[in-house]
């Protein structure tokens, strides 16, 4: 691998840039391997990184349906933040948080996290106590949030209407250290990485059945053959039914299409993440000038990775109430990603009925933020085959216990 | 956008109308059921890639619940039916055979 520097790049400039070479391998898969993991979106790549990094193991394969991050990772709106009201969500959201934060040093590879500070808007005076008391218990789980006044609120963002027609704003839950990153380099900095570890990344392979004996993963079929595994991590988000199925368990998740767009670029008019959870609407700029939309998912079952137009319009008609300036935009593009939800709108990193099969899915319409988190939890459950503090809450067996992590209600709405 | 069509007030109009409900046909746990039996009840769902049997409800109608038939792949719907059926009646399973041949059927 070659390592990315100001050097680097003045080396490169003195013979017309053809020494880069490929950021990551793309080998034909080998007979067997110590871990496979199927799914190399963000979290799937995340916790390959981390069985090498943290774990020594790098007899790894990842195996992926179509081409890296052309999934949820591709999909989503790159929103990074730590706000949530219970302790286990807090913790495994904050570890991803600060891992962003030295991500590009880490993997050498420029993800461009931006902190630039993620508002959460109190829209009624139950969302207001409902953030009040978020900012409590975010200070005592050592998250760094601040509930803010009207007035500081436009003061970040001078294009909102504090005085909407439906919804006044009455304050913000305000993350400072919140913000977003670019989710395409997320995935490739960690291919790159991983590759580098003489882990094999390995697109167009599309797994078709899970062979099993014993109650213990021996292989998994696939497009390019059968493939011998020792472990087996599923990280397929809102295909973990289907993948789920083929191993021959259930899990309490559903698959729906959440939807977001983006408008045509635009000269910079709001520097941080405004998110409006009561008319449903967020809202970001990016580096480019566009303005990064996400809207609300449909209720029923999909796979389809569109949306309802009905959810564009409510997302739209929202914002259009909190940002007047939106209603002179154009929209360049809308796009659906198939999440997967649980129950408790928390997500699960488990053991599975099969002993040497885990699974890490349920991250619903929340999952980019989580990513480093969620492959360090993940990659420790993979490796000794116990969950470590990270993610023991998260098991999915905490439905039959009744011990929710129920961020559905703390939310009000997905996350 | 979906199109359904109520069985209770014949009423077809646009998803906009009608409310989702999720997974059909759930079999309720009896007396002397195990936690895994109702835990399978209450949280676990086929969630399938294909055909797909759901509760709806007639939201901005007649208000009734009625259950459908769709395809997740494609949102095609199959049909529509009653609620107060414990299986997809035979002319709902013929429709979806008719249009998808590989359909291993209702389990």
């Amino acid at each position: 691998m070659k390592h990315y520097s100001a050097f680097a790049i003045a080396r490169e400039a003195f013979r017309q840039h053809t020494g880069w070479g490929r950021a990551w391998a793309s080998p034909e898969p080998r007979a067997s391997y110590d871990v496979i993991i199927v799914g190399a979106g963000g979290h799937g790549l995340a916790t390959a990184y981390f069985l090498g990094k943290r774990y020594g193991i790098k007899n790894v394969a990842i195996l992926e349906k179509g081409w890296l991050g052309g999934g949820n990772t591709g999909r989503n709106t790159t929103i990074i933040r730590s706000n949530y009201l219970q302790d286990p969500s807090a913790a495994i959201y904050e570890k991803s948080r600060s891992l962003y934060e030295t991500m590009s040093q880490d993997l050498n590879y420029n993800v461009m996290f931006s902190p630039r500070g993620v508002m959460m808007l109190a829209q009624t005076e139950h969302e207001k106590r409902g953030y009040l008391r978020t900012e409590r218990a975010n200070a005592l789980q050592g998250v760094d949030t601040r509930f803010i006044s009207p007035a500081e609120v436009k003061k970040l963002v001078p294009i909102i209407n504090l005085d909407g027609p439906r919804y006044p704003v009455l304050g913000a839950l305000w993350q400072e250290r919140a913000g977003t990153a670019r989710h395409d380099a997320l995935a490739w900095g960690y291919a790159r990485a991983c590759s580098d570890m003489g882990m094999h990344v390995i697109e167009q392979c599309a797994v078709t059945g899970v062979e099993s004996a014993g109650g213990e993963v021996t292989a998994v079929n696939t497009t390019k053959g059968t493939i011998g595994c020792k472990k087996l991590g599923i990280v397929v988000a809102g295909h973990s039914g289907a993948l789920a199925d083929m191993a021959g368990f259930r899990l309490p998740v559903e698959s729906v299409a959440l939807q977001a767009l983006v408008s045509e670029p635009i000269k910079p008019c709001m520097d941080v993440v405004v998110m409006a959870n009561t008319v449903h609407g967020y809202m970001s700029q990016s580096d480019k000038g566009e303005m990064v939309i996400g809207g609300g998912a449909d209720g029923y079952n999909n796979y389809t990775q569109r949306g309802s137009w009905h959810h564009i319009e409510e997302t739209v008609r929202a914002l259009v109430e909190t940002f007047p300036m939106v209603s002179r935009l154009k929209m360049l593009r809308q796009w659906g990603g198939i999440v997967d939800m649980t129950g408790d709108r928390s997500p699960i990193i488990s053991k599975t009925p099969l002993g040497n099969c885990f699974i890490n899915c349920g991250w619903g319409t929340g999952g980019f933020k989580a990513t480093p988190g969620s492959g360090y939890a993940m990659a420790e459950l993979v490796a000794k085959g116990e969950p470590g503090p990270l993610a023991e809450a998260f098991s999915m067996y905490r439905f039959r216990e009744g011990r929710f992590i129920d961020e559905s209600v703390a939310a009000g709405v997905a996350h | 956008m979906l199109l359904l069509t109520c069985p209770c007030c014949g009423v077809t109009a646009e998803e906009t109308e009608f409310a989702p409900g999720g997974e059909a046909h759930l079999k309720r746990s009896g007396p002397g059921s195990s936690d895994a039996e109702f835990d399978s009840y209450m949280f676990n769902r086929k969630n399938p890639r294909g055909v797909h049997f759901e509760r709806w409800r007639h939201a901005h109608g007649c208000g009734k619940w009625f259950l459908a038939a769709r395809c997740t792949m494609t949102l095609e719907v199959f049909g529509t039916y009653p609620a107060q059926t414990v299986e997809p009646p035979a002319e709902i399973v013929a429709a979806i055979k008719a249009k998808r041949p590989d359909w291993e059927g209702f389990a």
